[in-house]
């Protein structure tokens, strides 16, 4: 199960942080502090997997990341998901964000959270993953966005 | 793709560069958010932040409470307050509007809405049952949209005692015609299930309707379920096996439509949850394992290597057929799998090798065997998560044979780290490994305060799940060995043993019935070889133990006997005593044997107030005031012109060993409290104290396991330094020439000692150690010797060069234990670049003890790196001479030495040089120092440099190469801080001296 989803840039600052079990708010924060901290010291050329935060759980979790140059997309799941499998996985939905916003930046996420996350909830819902099939989840979200321009108009 | 992205994503700096035309474009400039987000980003400081947005959150507050504001503009509120809530601010006065979104908007601020509560909210929320009407009613829509919102949220939280509300109309669903509300559904089902499992019981006929679904993802889906269902209850479902594998060799077969396909791999992830699925069915089940060897041998075979995804596949391809049950042509197709992953120059798919590797070394030591070089490889990988899975894998294939050599490597990354995670873990088993072995060969002999030790490091520490979980492998661990042949445990090992369970066994009360610990210590009771003291402390286990009736019954039987049977000893009969009467009375154990005070450390009165109301009655009744030992003996010298110092003596000092360490010792502790008259409570007290010795490190592992080393013999021989003729350059008197040696003989030598005992010959001493505790005690005493010799026989120490006082040589030691009497000489070989001046050779090494030899080197020629090797022969008395090999690669950084001249003969020494050499180094940052005045002092810390003078933004410093007493070659370093970095140029008489150095500075500059 992917415990949360979490992505920041290269000062830490956070661009979307999506929680599929309940931390307290607190928590929450310092899970992405540290996270930031374990994932922004390391080399470009070592492996996309880390174990071991102290925070989200121990030895059971680890960390899967990927880094387009200026922000990190963390993964945190638990040890029945693929490593491979999840570090695909963020490719997808980086190639989606692609596709969805034309050409995505750094900015397209922070003006437009609430889009990010319903992208996100037709790829991974409730922690599970629920489409890895990039045009299917373009297909899902085109289809809102057909009725958010039918609501403008009206 | 990624490339585009990635060119995209580069590009953002300019964008945030705040001219924010670029930005200004994908939003409008009136835009709140556009100014809110505008704002940070132009912050320099976390307190300003906090300032903003408590000013953002003001505005918010007014704005929702506002009676004008629209649904609209509650939207775009909303997506602020997520915003600030993603920073970390509460918005919570926020939460009750957006659950008016979700329940009265639109559907597009609906959806809103639903995210906001989503992101604001938890399970345990009231608020959340504001919106069961809203979810219910939207779950009825026909919009497809709010359906699909709505089943959203619900996965992601939703009230357990409410899921009967909704279930009826979630489980409609499943029979949706669209195939993504049937999805969607499936998984919120699922979602139900893990929250509240009974409440979906009765729907485990629709889960196979739905894997039996026509849409492949909606199968997909509910494959979620089965994989959780299965791993939970693999029995109950070993009929799907044929489902399951007939589903595998469809995908695999390219039977789904080409949507699935991602980069031309049909459906992978669909692929690595079936065969998961297989492998929690398959496992110890030959009849189902034997179903899916085709299909596993199919999926195995279609997987070429070409892309990432498909390397996942194999992955948890060799993981299923290393669970299930074995076929070995199977597994040997799967090792060859492992093998390209562990050799593969991709990072990710080392790392996951090493893992694959650390899963099947545990059923098969010897696959190790082919990647030996590959580990050690790893050993030193730059990386440190492939460091510590490496680790992890030796921690496998630990036997008696390398344990030394292992937990050597362990601490040595444990000097190296300095993340908290890595350190607990790693001391954990560092523990694990050396306390077992070194308990059980030192035994007896070894100082007491590494049992002690060992109990603190146990006994300390917050109670997180990491030490829980290290009590709780000792606890199991012990019981195991206790379950064996007892007789030839050492008793302080035993004395540990009893403490632990004694302490912690109410960790595995779960899982076993209470009476088993106690039976087992009461066998240890029975036994002739235990001695009193262990038995003391077997009784005082006892007494933390008498909890169930069960263990009350044994703990009396037990007690009658010591007490009736008329054991001798005052203290064993004091110890039944007291566990006679907490095993009768219920009450009074209820009060000294708290049930959950055993974790807190008691407060001890070292005043002993306690006692004050019985001293006053004494004192009232006549008895002398109590006198301080102190203050006895200065009356006793003044009574008497006789000096008593040895009788005077000998009371202050049975006093003080009384102190912090001894005060484990039940033998001690029922002396003093049957002095007491308050044995039962005061024995208690002192028996469940934490312990708390401060000031002593907490890295057992390390000292206690260098202690060892020394207390294994009784005395080393003493250092003579003797020139010796053997010792020469000349060939050694082996078959084996050891000079010449390729420059990989000391990885070598390292493998040969990590994977000693995994051959054939020795394929029952597999890992864990309880069993390998036996096989070493056996080993010791059968024919094998030799590889006993050769895992005691500790890789050289270097007595590196920080000293000052014998700063004039490179002493080279080692040290050779051995635990049988046996015969050694040795002889060391020195390639040309450096020679030896002196050493001692090798006597006679007895039974148990050590020997240390010393020898002392120099460089001839500078050079980075240069190889020490030699051979070390021994003979038992009766038997055939044998020979060892050892290498060392000693660095130029070991031969160096300050220089230390002043400024001016810097100078003319400068221009009488005629080798030099210029290279732009990296500047050392840190907080407190100038670049340059830190770079320096790296180096002068890494490399023994003498900084001469700082002046300005330019430096100098010079050293000498070691060539014998105050000889030495030197070398001079200007350097200069040019833009960022530093512009090093070095004059040196020799040729190779500053471009070896060079060298070493620039390693030294990168690790820092």
């Amino acid at each position: 199960m992917i415990k949360a989803i979490l992505i920041f840039n290269n000062h830490g600052k956070p661009r979307l942080s999506k929680f599929y079990e309940h931390y307290s708010e607190d928590t929450e924060q310092q899970i992405i502090r540290e996270t930031f901290h374990l994932v922004s010291k390391r080399d470009e050329n070592v492996c996309n997997f880390l174990e071991g935060g102290m925070l989200i759980g121990g030895s059971e979790n680890k960390l899967i990341y990927r880094h387009y140059a200026t922000l990190y997309f963390v993964f945190c799941v638990d040890s029945s998901e693929s490593e491979l499998g999840i570090l695909d996985l963020i490719q997808v939905f980086v190639e989606t964000l692609d596709k969805c916003f034309e050409n995505v930046c750094e900015l397209d996420l922070i003006f437009h959270v609430d889009k990010v996350h319903n992208i996100l909830a037709e790829m991974v819902m409730g922690g599970m993953v629920l489409e890895t099939n990039m045009n299917e989840i373009i297909t899902q979200v085109d289809a809102q966005n057909k009725m958010e321009k039918s609501e403008v108009r009206l | 793709m990624s490339d585009v992205v990635e060119k995209t994503l580069s590009a953002l700096p300019s964008l945030l560069s705040l001219d924010s035309q670029a930005g200004a474009g994908k939003l409008s400039p009136s835009s709140k958010l556009g100014n809110l987000i505008k704002g940070i980003t132009e912050l320099t400081s976390k307190h300003e932040e906090e300032t903003l947005i408590k000013k953002e959150l003001e505005s918010i507050k007014e704005q929702v409470a506002s009676p004008n504001t629209t649904m609209r503009q509650m939207k775009e509120i909303m997506v602020r307050a997520i915003y600030c809530e993603m920073l970390g601010y509460q918005a919570s006065f926020s939460y009750i509007h957006a659950i008016k979104l979700a329940q009265q908007g639109s559907v597009l601020e609906k959806r809103v809405g639903y995210l906001a509560v989503s992101l604001f909210l938890n399970e345990t929320d009231e608020f959340l049952l504001l919106l069961v009407n809203t979810v219910l009613k939207d779950l009825q829509s026909t919009n497809l949209i709010e359906v699909c919102m709505a089943l959203t949220v619900v996965s992601q939280m939703f009230p357990k005692d409410m899921i009967p509300a909704i279930l009826p109309v979630v489980e409609e669903k499943l029979t949706h015609p669209k195939e993504i509300i049937r999805r969607k559904a499936v998984l919120a089902l699922y979602k139900f299930y893990l929250i509240a499992p009974n409440q979906v019981q009765h729907i485990h006929s629709k889960f196979r309707k739905a894997l039996c679904d026509k849409d492949p993802g909606v199968m997909t889906a509910s494959l979620h379920i089965y994989l959780q269902l299965i791993k939970e209850n693999p029995e109950s479902y070993k009929d799907l096996t044929g489902s399951m594998v007939t589903i595998l060799r469809q995908v695999v077969g390219g039977k789904l439509p080409l949507d699935f396909n991602y980069h031309s791999v049909p459906a992978p992830w669909l692929q690595i949850q079936l065969l998961r699925i297989l492998a929690y069915l398959g496992k110890e089940d030959q009849g189902t394992s034997e179903m899916m060897y085709d299909v596993l041998e199919e999926s195995l075979r279609r997987a070429e290597m070409n892309h990432n995804i498909t390397y996942a596949i194999l992955f948890e391809c060799v993981k299923t057929i290393y669970t299930v049950h074995p076929k070995s042509q199977l597994l040997e197709k799967a090792a060859e799998c492992i093998g390209n992953f562990v050799l593969s120059p991709k990072i990710n798919l080392k790392y996951l090798g090493l893992k694959a590797l650390t899963y099947v070394v545990q059923q098969d030591a010897n696959l190790a065997l082919p990647h030996q070089m590959t580990i050690i490889e790893c050993l030193d990988h730059s990386d440190v998560i492939i460091k510590r899975e490496t680790l992890e894998l030796l921690f496998r294939i630990t036997n008696a044979q390398n344990v030394t050599v292992i937990v050597e490597k362990m601490l040595e990354f444990l000097r190296l780290t300095c993340d908290d995670y890595s350190t607990i873990d790693l001391v954990g088993k560092v523990a694990e490994l050396t306390m077992n072995s070194v308990f059980s060969l030192g035994g007896d002999v070894m100082q007491p305060d590494i049992p002690n030790n060992f109990l603190r490091l146990l006994a300390e520490g917050v109670d997180n799940v990491e030490d829980r979980q290290l009590r709780l492998f000792a606890v199991d661990s012990y019981v195991s060995l206790l379950q064996g042949e007892t007789a030839k445990l050492p008793q302080r090992f035993l004395q540990v043993i009893s403490w632990v369970l004694g302490e912690y066994s109410y960790l595995r009360e779960e899982e076993s019935d209470p009476g088993s610990v106690m039976r087992l210590l009461a066998r240890l009771l029975d036994q002739r070889h235990t001695s009193t003291e262990t038995r003391s402390w077997v009784l005082g286990a006892m007494t933390k133990l008498c909890s169930s009736p069960v263990s009350v019954a044994l703990a009396r039987d037990v007690c009658e006997r010591y007490l009736y049977s008329g054991s001798l000893n005052t203290v064993l009969r004091q110890k039944a005593q007291e566990l006679m009467i907490l095993s009768q009375d219920t009450k009074l154990r209820a009060r000294v044997l708290p049930a959950e005070g055993r974790l807190e450390s008691p407060e001890v009165d070292s005043s002993l107030s306690f006692l004050d109301g019985y001293v006053s009655d004494a004192l009232a009744a006549g008895a002398a005031p109590y006198k301080s030992p102190h203050q006895r003996q200065e009356d006793l010298v003044q009574e008497k012109a006789l000096s008593l110092e040895p009788y005077g003596l000998s009371l202050p000092v049975s006093l003080s060993s009384c102190s912090i360490t001894d005060r484990r010792s039940p033998t001690l502790l029922s002396m003093s409290s049957g002095l007491s008259g308050n044995s039962t409570e005061l024995s208690h007290q002192e028996g469940s104290t934490t312990l708390k010795l401060e000031g002593v490190k907490r890295v057992w592992g390390k000292d206690g396991y260098l202690a060892q080393q020394q207390s294994a013999g009784e005395t080393p021989t003493p250092l003579v330094e003797l020139p010796s003729p053997l010792l020469s350059p000349q060939s050694p008197p082996s078959q084996k020439p050891s000079s010449g040696l390729e420059p990989d003989q000391e990885k070598r030598q390292l493998a040969s000692s990590l994977f000693v005992g995994l051959g054939s010959h020795n394929s029952v001493c597999l890992v864990r150690l309880p069993s390998t505790v036996w096989l070493f005690i056996k080993n010791c005493q059968s024919a094998n010797q030799s590889n006993v010799v050769k895992s005691l026989f500790k890789p050289f120490y270097i007595n590196s060069c920080q000293s000052k006082n014998h700063g004039s040589f490179v002493k080279v030691s080692g040290i050779f234990a051995a635990r049988k009497s046996c015969q050694t000489d040795d002889s060391c070989c020195f390639p040309p670049q450096i020679s030896c001046i002196s050493g001692s050779p090798l006597k006679e090494v007895k039974g148990h003890s050590v020997s240390v030899c010393l020898h002392t080197v120099v460089m001839k020629r500078a050079s980075v790196q240069v190889e020490l090797a030699g051979l070390l022969s021994y003979q038992r008395p009766l038997g055939q001479p044998q020979a060892a090999q050892f290498s060392l690669s000693l660095s130029l950084k070991h031969f160096l030495r300050p220089l230390t001249v002043s400024t001016g003969d810097y100078g003319k020494m400068w221009l009488s040089f005629s080798h030099d050499l210029k290279q732009n180094l990296r500047l050392v940052t840190t907080e407190h120092q100038e670049p340059l005045t830190a770079t320096l002092d790296a180096l002068k810390g890494k490399l023994h440099l003498h900084v001469v003078d700082i002046i300005g933004s330019e430096g100098i410093v010079a050293c000498r190469l070691l060539q014998g007493p105050g000889q030495g070659q030197p070398c001079l370093l200007h350097c200069r801080v040019h833009a960022d970095s530093l512009a090093v140029w070095l004059r040196s008489p020799v040729p190779e001296l500053p471009d070896s150095l060079l060298y070493h500075c620039q390693k030294a500059l990168t690790e820092t």
